[in-house]
């Protein structure tokens, strides 16, 4: 039994890291219908950057904003100076210009940062916090705490202010949103700005109970997709119930069953919602099957 | 009644106003068919000549590797240019015919010749099981589902230790004998990928301008519009990816055999998301695009080694440039140089 709740806790901090990882993706297939290969690089950068900074000695809370802003900042540059000048920007050409955009950003983190595994202190300590006979790591806390808090904000972003409400209209239909005055360039901007924060911020905060390096990315990025097709593509509470469902499933899997097999076990759930359920747990619409 | 057969669809979309009778015949498949098979003939005599080219077996390999890596692009370019569906999964069946080859002779002792029939066999059922859930998806579900099957392959090769040797790899993988005659040096082996490559091209040729080919360029253009003209989209595309799974399963069993040694990493799904990338950068749906591609593949990692670190920073970079300066691919730079040449020559007859 305790086992068990523990493996569910484990499962609960690692699912909701997903879950941010997800949403990242769902905000940027929204705006543009691509996959973001890169969804993944940009959350082991901002891990990355983090641990850099905190190792030069600058106080944690200014690493995590400076890993944000950083990542935030590399985001926008790839948007503005490679997938504008995209002629036809058809879902796969920017497909695979993410593919090429996450390939530059792993081998620039792994030539400026270094190739070792790099840290970051639990947020509140390491000591394990005692709550009924269980012993739970305070960064577990924090974790579900943050995505907690991303997903409201988010939340409330799309469904309440301006800004977000114009995004979520050029998404719809972009013609209709420019004659309104929208720039779809500008929602695309944002997007991509938005999708990298969150991401950076999930790689922040999995750090302290992870390690993290260069090549952390990319596996990440899969089980955070993996959490978006779970939930339903597109869909933003899908994202945190895709997440959390694919971290305990991991967790349960792992734990009890074989850990050898723990990785393969993202993907069968993702080859099985597809072929049953290919919109996913929330997801709602037209799904291209024949 | 008769199956009517469909127009050809010409690859180039080159000119194409009212198309004049010697147009017409030279843009029929099957003599487009014969064309590229005499092209294939002359391209195959002058690889044959790299064994007295190369200086030594490294470079040798490189040219075994070509031909391997063909195998490999040349099938996912039959599945993703012409018949417009994304597979991520190609680097997994990859894997599949080299462990399928190199655990039946290690283990269990089966000659050489026999497993590599037997991958390509297994790799083509494999593409059938997972095909006959996954190509009833379409677009970013179909990239996502076959990345997933890739990954779960991937999983399988590192952790089933007592049969593939794990993360180690699996090593002393005999090599293939043919007739009693060892395949064990590079400049025996390159006989027989040249051959095998060479059969391929051929018969992707045939393939594109037989009426299965041509059904299956027109569900790449539209689903409903061939379904409408008696073709089944759903059996076309199911065989072109057992097709193309076929061919890397045999890539991979020539790559075990000649390699010796099979190890996880090779066949993960980062290696089929650069095999997409190769297939778009040789010339998305263009018969001679994987040429390019497998040039690219096999001869960009080499040159870069003295990058060392930065090799994979210079890569990435590349394939920037080319998907924002060449959207067609190296194949359609060709086309386009040959449209400007003869937009040249028509322009001097006529003044």
């Amino acid at each position: 039994m305790e086992q068990v709740a523990n493996l569910l806790l484990s499962g609960l901090s690692s699912g909701s890291v997903y879950a941010l990882v997800a949403l990242g993706f769902n905000v940027i297939f929204k705006s543009t219908g691509a996959i973001n290969f890169a969804q993944g690089e940009w959350v082991m950068m901002g891990g990355m950057v983090a641990a850099t900074s905190y190792a030069a000695h600058w106080p944690l809370g200014l690493a995590i904003l400076c890993a944000v802003l950083a990542v935030v900042m590399v985001a926008l540059l790839s948007e503005r100076l490679i997938l504008r000048r995209i002629k036809k920007p058809t879902a796969l050409a920017v497909t695979l210009m993410m593919i090429a955009i996450a390939i530059c950003s792993k081998s620039l983190v792994m030539l400026l940062l270094g190739k070792n595994p790099a840290n970051l202190p639990g947020f509140s300590g390491s000591e394990p916090v005692l709550w009924f006979n269980l012993r739970i790591h305070p960064q577990t806390f924090w974790i579900v705490g943050i995505t907690c808090l991303v997903m409201l904000a988010t939340h409330w972003f799309f469904e309440r202010t301006v800004l977000g409400r114009a995004m979520r209209a050029v998404a719809a239909q972009p013609e209709a949103a420019a004659l309104c005055g929208i720039e779809p360039r500008m929602a695309m901007a944002l997007s991509f700005g938005l999708a990298a924060g969150v991401g950076a911020l999930a790689g922040t905060i999995i750090t302290p109970l992870t390690l993290t390096s260069f090549d952390h990315g990319t596996v990440l990025g899969f089980k955070g997709f993996s959490a978006a097709m779970l939930g339903g593509l597109g869909s933003l509470p899908g994202a945190l119930i895709g997440g959390v469902a694919l971290g305990t499933l991991e967790a349960l899997a792992g734990g009890l069953i074989s850990s050898h097999f723990k990785d393969a076990v993202a993907f069968v759930a993702l080859l099985l919602t597809l072929f049953l359920r290919p919109t996913g747990i929330l997801g709602r619409g037209a799904v291209e099957k024949v | 009644m008769k199956p009517q057969p469909l127009p050809a669809v010409p690859d180039s979309k080159l000119g194409g106003t009212a198309p004049s009778a010697a147009r017409a015949a030279r843009f029929s498949p099957s003599a487009q068919s014969r064309q590229r098979i005499r092209f294939v003939g002359l391209a195959w005599l002058l690889f044959a000549a790299w064994p007295l080219v190369a200086g030594n077996d490294y470079i040798l390999s490189l040219g075994i590797f070509f031909f391997i890596n063909l195998l490999l692009i040349g099938g996912l370019n039959l599945v993703m240019g012409f018949g417009g569906q994304i597979s991520l999964c190609q680097a997994g069946f990859y894997g599949l015919g080299a462990y399928v080859s190199g655990v039946l002779a290690v283990k269990y002792g089966v000659p050489p010749l026999l497993g590599v029939l037997v991958a390509t066999a297994g790799a083509a059922l494999s593409a059938l099981c997972i095909g006959l859930p996954a190509l009833r998806l379409r677009g970013d579900y179909l990239a996502m589902a076959t990345l997933g099957f890739n990954a779960i392959l991937s999983v399988l090769f590192s952790e089933l230790v007592s049969l593939t040797g794990g993360p180690n790899g699996l090593a002393n993988i005999p090599p293939v004998s043919l007739a009693g005659f060892k395949l064990d040096i590079a400049s025996r082996f390159f006989w027989l990928a040249w051959g095998v490559s060479g059969l391929m091209m051929v018969m992707l040729s045939l393939l594109l301008s037989s009426r299965a080919g041509r059904a299956l360029r027109a569900v790449a253009g539209s689903e409903i519009a061939s379904g409408s003209m008696g073709i089944d989209p759903f059996r076309s595309k199911l065989a072109a990816f057992m097709f193309s799974a076929a061919c890397a399963g045999l890539a991979g069993a020539l790559y075990a055999h000649f390699n010796q040694y099979a190890s996880p990493e090779t066949f993960s799904f980062a290696t089929s998301v650069l095999l997409v990338v190769m297939v778009a950068l040789g010339g998305w749906g263009r018969y001679w695009g994987p040429l390019f591609g497998a040039v690219v593949f096999t001869a960009v990692p080499e040159l870069l080694r003295k990058f060392q670190d930065a090799e994979l920073l210079v890569f990435g970079a590349g394939m920037i440039v080319v998907l924002l300066y060449l959207p067609t691919g190296i194949a359609g730079f060709g086309t386009y140089l040959q449209a400007g040449l003869a937009r040249l020559r028509a322009s001097r007859r006529a003044s």
